[in-house]
């Protein structure tokens, strides 16, 4: 691939190699998302109270960014991937809070 | 290689790869003719690409000025009969979709493909055959909207296809089927489209083009391909669940069933606020690099006006609930609303306010180009004042589905938008063809443009306050009202303007045509510009630019041609254009290689168009659309980007056949 | 990069499914109620198969960045295999629902169930044939250079399968209605 017609500034995808996850990290952090699964399922066994939602909102929220960061390895790559994603992530969760919210669905 | 510089998963494995696409698909070559129709339907060419889109989008502007011609007969007397009620919501459903998704995004798309690149000092986009494929799905996509007409009757439902009038009920015809689909493979088709403009920026300026030297039309290209990377989706989710309770049963917008047809307005609107500046955006772009040229003065403030496009693009996400005043929202929606759709003006002004102190003080020429700018500037103020008068809730609730919204719109988008995009014709059209327009017949022109629309949008700011509602399609003589505020008046001279509107866009085509015969031979630096697209030749050649320009300065062009004197600290001219597109020439680059062409990008489009037929049709069809699809996605997967040698024609005169098109050396 | 767009665009593309979903999911006038036919322990079997296909996904990605193309088809193939176990549960669980009177039309929280949990699944469909058909380039192919550039965007796009699956997964099925 030619990259003499890049401007200097611009960003190169795929240099984040040396930062990737080792086997055995990646295989820490797939046990830890694991053990979290687990704890989510149990709250269908184990009656939680009044920690059932919040628990269950955490974790997913938890889960979610680790699967971000470490495996598609966001929290290592360059700022604009990250405004890329995060952008959409954010757009999405603005747009869609406000027009629920107007269904008065959090009432 | 390839240009191509980081490839997408389907592009990407092609690189080197010893299976040549003889071989990996069996049957066919990639095809290498560059003359012919088949260098069109097979290219791969930013800028042919992007003349195909303007020729597609010239087309369905006279469709869809077809259609607004005939809604106006209708409404010129009372109790029209030119059009029957059934057929009058067809037109005017079909007039909106025409425009908006046939005609004013990808004659946008038109200009974006063609001079993104040129503007850029770039070979062609990231993803040339991904480019290829966002034209054909749009082709594919006006295709299924427009067999509607022949296949049962059109879509009926508004541009906005609220529910309940886009269930089954009340639009018993195939027509809204077709819509759906046709617009979400025209969807499909932007989407792809936009991923690859933004990489194309990010990545591949010319070495020395930071951001912020960047021409702003490409910022606002940009802002306009991240408003559509994430509106789209949401629009796909909106026709996905009409096509579900259409074609599948489902009852997700029937309230019967307990449903919530808000929920497809809130979709359909976050989306669609999106999509208005998707529309203008980049008409402000084109004025924006016209103004300057014209003027003879760099643009007023670059960073406000490319901050302040940022900030309507983000903004601009929201305010979608401004559509729904009327629908009871509750009072701190409607406020809120109510507030970011205002402040949505401040960054309209602070551009209003840039180009005016662009021209303040410059040697203004007022060719066709610039009348059209100055043009957009004051018709888009009026629009956008109009605009700010619904951005005030109670004030909308009078003035919702009245003409009065569709005066303010018209305002907006055909004197901002449409004029826009006519600067933008007049003056890059010596860039595309190399001959130059002829600035009498676009004097002619302009000015009937300008009376026409004034005339054509401006009594319906009238017809609206006095409640003459949109989408109807008769009003009577009984409820015409009396003496200045007579609706047939005003009726009258809205028809007549649309013919003088109609008479000044003739103008423009026999321009066209009498250009491409006698028109003059384009000077290569014709309006003394100031981007990168003039430092090549008229018509450019096929790799663009015989030698990538480094970029030093924002106007870059400019700066070649122009330097500060030493000692008096002024502006001297120490080049023409036409020496440095010679310099460039003879400083050629060897080894240029460019993408080659391809057939998958139109094979899988009329896949996906054999798919859409088959969700009205019937599952055998909708299997094969899917089979044709998987099919050349995989040709189009296991294809080089660039051919290999063994597709190559053998050179049989002179080497003029092949695809090779640098120096070989 | 492309990539990352891409996914920045289906999150608004899942969120609007997904708030659909939402708001819909109590609106049940006929038919089953979501409690009366989830069956929480085998989702919960698919949903921990799907994680684990996003570790064999890194272990693919990371054995093409070694070069050591052996492992990477290996993990691959045990990527797709696990995905199409998912896929299947889904198949199944869909035909039990159907079999217990949840069908496409019952009413409004089977439609956006099904609309939503569906899309998933042929997005991870398509995951599954673009992972059949990378291996099979891997086995065919010796000399591209970025061949591990490709697995890594075939890999992001799994991961966001994933992670769409996490978020459906709490909110459709562990959170009642």
């Amino acid at each position: 691939m030619d990259a003499t017609t890049t401007a200097t500034d611009t960003v190169q995808q795929g240099d984040s190699h040396e930062h990737g996850l080792s086997d055995a990290m990646a295989i820490k952090i797939a046990l830890i998302l694991a053990a979290m699964t687990a704890l989510e399922v149990s709250t269908y066994y184990v009656d939680f109270g009044a920690f059932f939602l919040p628990v269950l909102i955490i974790l997913m929220i938890v889960k979610f960014f680790t699967v971000v960061s470490y495996f598609m390895h966001l929290k290592f790559e360059h700022q604009m991937f990250k405004l890329l994603f995060y952008t959409g992530l954010g757009l999405a969760l603005f747009v869609y809070f406000v027009a629920l919210a107007t269904f008065k669905f959090f009432n | 290689m390839a240009i191509i510089e980081r490839p997408t998963p389907t592009a990407a494995i092609t690189l080197r790869a010893p299976v040549t696409p003889a071989q990996s698909m069996g049957i066919v070559r990639r095809p290498v003719t560059s003359t012919g129709w088949k260098s069109w339907v097979f290219t791969v060419d930013h800028k042919k690409i992007g003349i195909m889109y303007g020729v597609f989008a010239m087309f369905f502007f006279i469709v869809g000025g077809v259609e607004a011609l005939l809604i106006r007969l209708q409404l010129a007397t009372p109790d029209g009969k030119v059009l029957s009620a059934d057929l009058y919501n067809q037109m005017f459903t079909m007039h909106a979709t025409t425009m908006i998704f046939l005609f004013a995004m990808p004659m946008a798309a038109a200009f974006a493909n063609y001079f993104l690149p040129l503007q850029l000092g770039a070979r062609d986009v990231a993803f040339p055959r991904l480019n290829a494929l966002g034209l054909w799905l749009l082709v594919a996509g006006g295709l299924i909207l427009n067999a509607s007409w022949f296949l049962g009757g059109a879509a009926d439902g508004g541009w906005f296809m609220y529910s309940p009038n886009s269930g089954p009920v009340f639009s018993p015809s195939n027509g809204v089927d077709f819509w759906t689909l046709g617009v979400q493979i025209a969807g499909f088709g932007s989407l792809i489209g936009s991923i690859n403009l933004i990489v194309t920026i990010l990545n591949m300026r010319a070495p020395g083009m930071t951001l912020m030297k960047m021409p702003v039309f490409c910022w606002m290209i940009l802002v306009v391909q991240f408003l559509l990377v994430f509106s789209l989706p949401v629009i796909t989710v909106a026709l996905v669940l009409l096509t579900f309770q259409r074609s599948f049963g489902a009852t997700f917008f029937d309230v019967a069933q307990g449903a919530d047809p808000l929920l497809w307005q809130h979709l359909f609107w976050i989306f669609g606020h999106p999509e208005v500046y998707v529309l203008i955006l980049p008409a402000f772009g084109i004025i924006t690099e016209v103004l300057p040229t014209f003027s003879r003065k760099p643009l007023f403030g670059y960073p406000f006006v490319v901050f302040s496009g940022a900030s309507i693009g983000l903004v601009g996400f929201g305010v979608w609930s401004h559509h729904m005043f009327a629908t009871g929202l509750g009072p701190i929606s409607v406020a809120a609303f109510s507030i970011a759709t205002m402040a949505i003006a401040i960054p309209t002004g602070v551009k209003i306010f840039n180009w005016t102190l662009t021209m303040w003080g410059g040697k203004i020429w007022y060719s066709t180009a610039m009348k059209f700018s100055i043009g957009l500037i004051v018709l888009f103020t009026i629009g956008g004042l109009s605009g700010v008068t619904h951005a005030v809730a109670p004030s909308d609730t009078q003035q919702t589905d009245t003409y009065y919204i569709v005066a303010h719109f018209h305002y907006v988008l055909f004197g901002g938008m449409v004029f826009g995009l006519f600067s933008g014709f007049y003056y890059w059209w010596p860039k595309v063809f190399g001959k130059m327009l002829n600035e009498k017949l676009g004097g002619w022109n302009f000015w009937l443009m300008v009376i026409g629309m004034n005339m054509t949008f401006g009594p319906m700011h009238i017809l609206g306050l006095q409640g003459q509602p949109r989408r109807m399609y008769v009003w009577t003589e009984a409820r015409a009202g009396e003496g200045l505020f007579n609706f047939g008046f005003w009726n009258k001279i809205a028809s007549l303007g649309s013919l003088i509107l109609t008479i000044g866009i003739l103008f423009f085509l026999i321009n066209i045509v009498y250009t491409a015969r006698k028109g003059k031979i384009a000077p290569l630096d014709p309006w003394d510009a100031r981007t990168l697209e003039w430092i090549t030749t008229s018509p450019p050649k096929e790799h663009n630019f015989d030698r990538i320009p480094v970029v030093h300065h924002l106007d870059d062009f400019f700066h070649r041609k122009y330097q500060e004197d030493a000692t008096t600290g002024e502006l001297v001219q120490i080049a023409t254009g036409e020496q440095l597109v010679r310099a460039e020439e003879a400083n050629a680059d060897a080894h240029i290689h460019l993408p080659s062409p391809s057939y998958w990008p139109i094979a899988i489009a009329v896949g996906v168009g054999t798919l859409g037929f088959g969700v009205v049709y019937g599952v055998p069809i909708m299997i094969v659309g899917v089979l044709m699809i998987l099919g050349s996605s995989f040709g189009f997967v296991l294809e080089p980007s660039v051919a290999q040698d063994i597709d190559y024609d053998p050179p049989a005169s002179g080497g003029q056949d092949t695809k090779e098109l640098a120096p070989l050396g | 990069m492309a990539m990352w767009l891409f996914l920045g665009s289906e999150c608004l593309l899942f969120g609007g499914l997904i708030s659909t979903y939402m708001l819909y999911r109590g609106r049940i006038t006929q038919g089953p109620r979501p409690s009366q036919i989830f069956d929480i322990p085998f989702t919960s079997v698919s949903s921990f198969v799907l994680l684990m296909s996003s570790l064999t996904m890194v272990l693919a990605v990371t054995s093409t960045q070694r070069r050591d193309y052996e492992r990477s088809k290996l993990w691959l193939t045990v990527t797709a295999l696990l995905g199409a176990t998912f896929v299947g549960g889904q198949v199944y669980e869909f035909t039990a629902f159907y079999n217990e009177g949840l069908g496409f039309t019952t009413n409004l929280f089977s439609s956006s169930f099904y609309t939503l949990t569906g899309f998933h699944g042929v997005h991870v469909t398509v995951g599954v044939i673009m992972l059949m058909a990378l291996r099979g380039i891997i086995s065919k192919n010796r000399d591209t250079g970025d061949r591990a550039e490709v697995v890594e965007l075939i890999g992001l796009y799994w991961h966001f399968v994933d992670i769409v699956w996490i978020i459906i997964f709490t909110l459709v099925y562990l959170i009642p209605a």
